[in-house]
């Protein structure tokens, strides 16, 4: 490590404690793939590193890079939390990983497109029918469509998290409005702002292509292959949580940004916007909005952010929509115990990316197990996301613990539990110095006519001490996530 | 382009070009009133009645000021404080199309009204109006320097012309009816109210620069109806309102209906009317006005049919 005139970080009081560490091993060495940005991070003096976090948050704010949350009442848009160092990943572990979400995503899409037809899973047994009949997600408004490539899910966010021992497992995957991916490629174009030296040094591998690969899967979709087809990005609007995001796509793809008010399905049963020169066919929408809120026709009545008639569009062909209504059947914690089992089911093959063990609180024999060890449990409702309703319970009170308790019995089909993972740590600027903090991943994936993974993904952190929480609306932050090799 | 998009700059333009007149007017309006004798007996209401807010202000009961209500009412739409809400929501709704530095300019606009209106209340003759006045200019003149001058650039024009034209007309009809009232006192003061009408649309000094005659109302209705030069003039806007549609598509509709106003415009001569004939003729423009705006929400901000 080499010295300057200040002094610099000291590395032999950074200790991660029990979980492992992406940048340090055990020994307290750098790992390969983090061995430049050590000595880089290590010659710096403590208000260099101060510096550079700030100008990072500078930048952040200049560009107007937020999320929105919903506080007392009022919608207030926040700078995006960042973190200056970022996390690493070696290569060759980034290429198995990356062959274990492709596999996922393969598995569950014909997962999908099974249930709404034939349902061969269900009738070889290999799948409970009481779990697809007790299912919210599943819309029977969906049964017998089939889309392009027969792919319903085509953008994909799974959550990765690693254990002690280095394993990395998937903790969910995200099939129905994922979010993050904006917030992946901003975060690596404020590092390259704070730390261009090291994108000389070594070999990270770009992310830019995100966009274009999404508009190229978008593409791919089209009813009306040949053409140049109009795609569009569908968002609930200015208050949704993730509006920086659809804005941010839409421009990067060149796509317009609609409401669903912009939209109007014509006689022909073919998808109009209404642009000032006059009604223009829509072949592809890129939604943001929940599939139930999609078409008042077909489902929630209320709604006024969906368009009347899209399901009847989509269902004639007249019209692609990613990702299809109805892929939330597989954005299930409970049918999550499952896709090892679909994986060998319907592509014969073992899976490459292990799940977190998982228990249904619906199976009798487990339940009074599960009710007795809250305390060392998660205990995650099967349909939530955002981090919300979950009870982690070495950090739950004895109190909450009982809430749990009581609300798990009256509907235990809708909770599973877990083991505490004790995720990975990083490196993280906390006051002037490099505090350990437990961090997570979501890679996106890709699938129409082909597939893609964004090498690395969105590292979240969880900025308070010891939190295993890592979601921005819970006081998380993101870090820049690097393939090195 | 969309036309949601189409219609929020439209309506963000409208709405700012009502704040800048209806600030104009209350500066002006407020000297008026110290100019004239008591027993000219004007008050607020003609301003009310200037803004279209005459009724809803009787139908409060006067529980408001009639100045309070229409500077900051939240019980009407077209207050300036209600106005500039809107205008700033439109212009967050499409924080994608405007410049970043309008937005903020903006956003600071109504940051000022929101602490600074209030106070005018009690004493309308502040520098609060000209502040206004002045960053409204400022937003024009961002809008003008650093917007691509395409499609939803020619939504604010056409939002800002229209607004403007009809305010514009909407002033002379008040004057006219004032006068038309025909108290013998006001007569007496028929110049300095057709004063306070070039003023109140910034037009005082270029009407003495072109006209170059003492005040006397019919050069004044000739100077803001048909001065083609002068950029608050009726017959200016209505020119500024054809260059805009000429460039948008499927606009023919909307130029017949343009050269039917630009025809009326022309139609009528000035030096040989009273203020009756005045007060008609401005009521057939705003229908003229009310039926443009109804062809441009039908043709592009609210399509119903396929191209």
């Amino acid at each position: 490590m080499s010295k300057t005139k200040n002094i610099t970080i000291d590395w032999s009081s950074y200790d991660p404690g029990q979980a492992y560490d992406d940048m340090m091993d055990g020994s307290g060495r750098p790992r390969p793939a983090a061995c430049e940005l050590a000595a880089q991070l290590g010659a710096l003096s403590p208000k260099e590193l101060r510096d550079r976090q700030l100008a990072a948050e500078q930048a952040i704010v200049e560009t107007g890079i937020t999320f929105t949350v919903y506080s007392e009442g009022q919608n207030i848009d926040r700078a995006w939390p960042f973190d200056i160092v970022p996390r690493t990943l070696g290569r060759s572990e980034w290429e198995t990983t990356e062959a274990g979400l492709k596999q996922r995503l393969r598995a569950l899409n014909l997962f999908i497109d099974d249930v709404y037809h034939d349902q061969k899973i269900v009738k070889d047994g290999r799948f409970p029918r009481e779990i697809l009949e007790s299912s919210k997600n599943f819309l029977p408004a969906c049964v017998g469509a089939t889309p392009t490539h027969r792919v319903w899910a085509n953008i994909c966010g799974s959550d990765l998290v690693r254990d002690k021992d280095g394993t990395i497992y998937v903790l969910e995957d995200n099939l129905r409005v994922p979010s993050g991916v904006s917030y992946m490629l901003e975060n690596r174009s404020i590092t390259k702002q704070v730390f261009p030296e090291l994108f000389a040094r070594q070999s990270i591998m770009p992310v830019d292509d995100y966009p274009a690969e999404l508009f190229n899967m978008l593409v791919s979709l089209s009813p009306r292959p040949g053409d140049d087809p109009e795609v569009v990005v569908l968002t609930p609007g200015i208050y949704n949580s993730a509006y920086f995001e659809h804005s941010y796509l839409a421009r990067r793809m060149g796509a317009e940004l609609v409401e669903g008010r912009d939209l109007v399905v014509g006689d022909d049963d073919c998808v109009y916007m209404r642009a000032i020169e006059g009604l223009t066919r829509v072949d592809v929408i890129y939604s943001r909005i929940n599939a139930t809120f999609l078409d008042p026709e077909v489902f929630e009545k209320e709604s006024l952010l969906g368009v009347p008639g899209l399901i009847r569009s989509w269902r004639a062909g007249k019209v692609a929509i990613a990702n299809a209504p109805g892929t939330g059947v597989a954005d299930d914690k409970v049918v999550y115990i499952f896709v090892p089992d679909m994986i060998r089911y319907y592509l014969d093959e073992e899976p490459i990316l292990a799940n977190v063990p998982t228990h249904q609180c619906a199976n009798p024999e487990i339940l009074p197990w599960i009710l007795d060890h809250l305390e060392e449990l998660v205990v995650k409702p099967a349909n939530e996301s955002g981090g919300y309703g979950m009870l982690v319970g070495p950090q739950s009170t004895a109190q909450e613990r009982a809430e749990f308790r009581h609300i798990i019995q009256k509907n235990p089909r809708n909770y599973v539990a877990q083991p505490v993972i004790t995720l990975s740590t990083v490196p993280t600027v906390i006051d002037r110095e490099l505090e350990p903090r437990h961090v997570d991943l979501r890679p996106f994936i890709l699938q129409g006519e082909s597939m893609y993974v964004t090498p690395g993904g969105l590292t979240r952190v969880a900025l308070r001490r010891g939190s295993l929480v890592v979601n921005s609306s819970q006081g998380g932050g993101s870090k820049d996530t690097w393939v090195v090799g | 382009m969309l036309s949601r998009v189409a219609e929020r700059v439209y309506w963000m333009s409208r709405y700012l070009e009502r704040v800048e007149n209806a600030a104009r007017l209350v500066a002006v309006y407020s000297e008026l009133l110290l100019d004239l004798p008591e027993d000219a007996r004007l008050d607020w209401s003609v301003a009310l009645e200037i803004l279209g807010m005459g009724d809803a202000w009787q139908r409060t009961g006067g529980t408001e000021s009639e100045l309070g209500f229409l500077l900051t009412s939240k019980n009407h739409n077209a207050s300036v404080l209600a106005s500039l809400s809107f205008a700033r929501e439109n212009a967050r709704t499409t924080r994608d199309i405007v410049p970043s530095e309008a937005w903020r300019t903006i956003n600071e606009l109504h940051m000022y009204a929101v602490k600074n209106l209030p106070s005018m209340v009690q004493r309308p003759s502040s520098p609060v109006p000209a502040e206004i006045v002045g960053r409204c200019h400022k937003i024009t003149g961002i809008l003008d320097g650093t917007m691509s001058h395409g499609p939803a650039y020619r939504f604010i024009r056409l939002g800002r012309s229209l607004e403007r034209a009809d305010m514009s007309s909407r002033i002379v009809d008040v004057a006219a009816a004032i006068l038309l009232a025909g108290r013998d006192e006001i007569h007496l003061h028929d110049s300095t109210i057709w004063r306070a009408v070039l003023r109140a649309l910034s037009a005082y000094q270029m009407y003495r620069q072109y006209v170059r005659r003492r005040i006397l109302g019919p050069d004044v209705l000739e100077f803001i109806l048909h001065d083609a030069d002068f950029p608050r003039s009726i017959m200016h806007c209505v020119q500024v309102l054809e260059e805009s549609l000429h460039k948008l598509p499927r606009s023919e509709k909307a130029l017949n209906q343009v050269s039917a106003l630009e025809d009326r415009l022309k139609g009528i001569d000035l030096q040989a009317v009273d203020h009756q004939v005045v007060h008609q003729f401005v009521d057939e423009l705003q229908l003229d006005f009310a039926s443009l705006h109804g062809v441009i929400f039908k043709t592009w901000l609210n399509p119903m049919s396929a191209a």
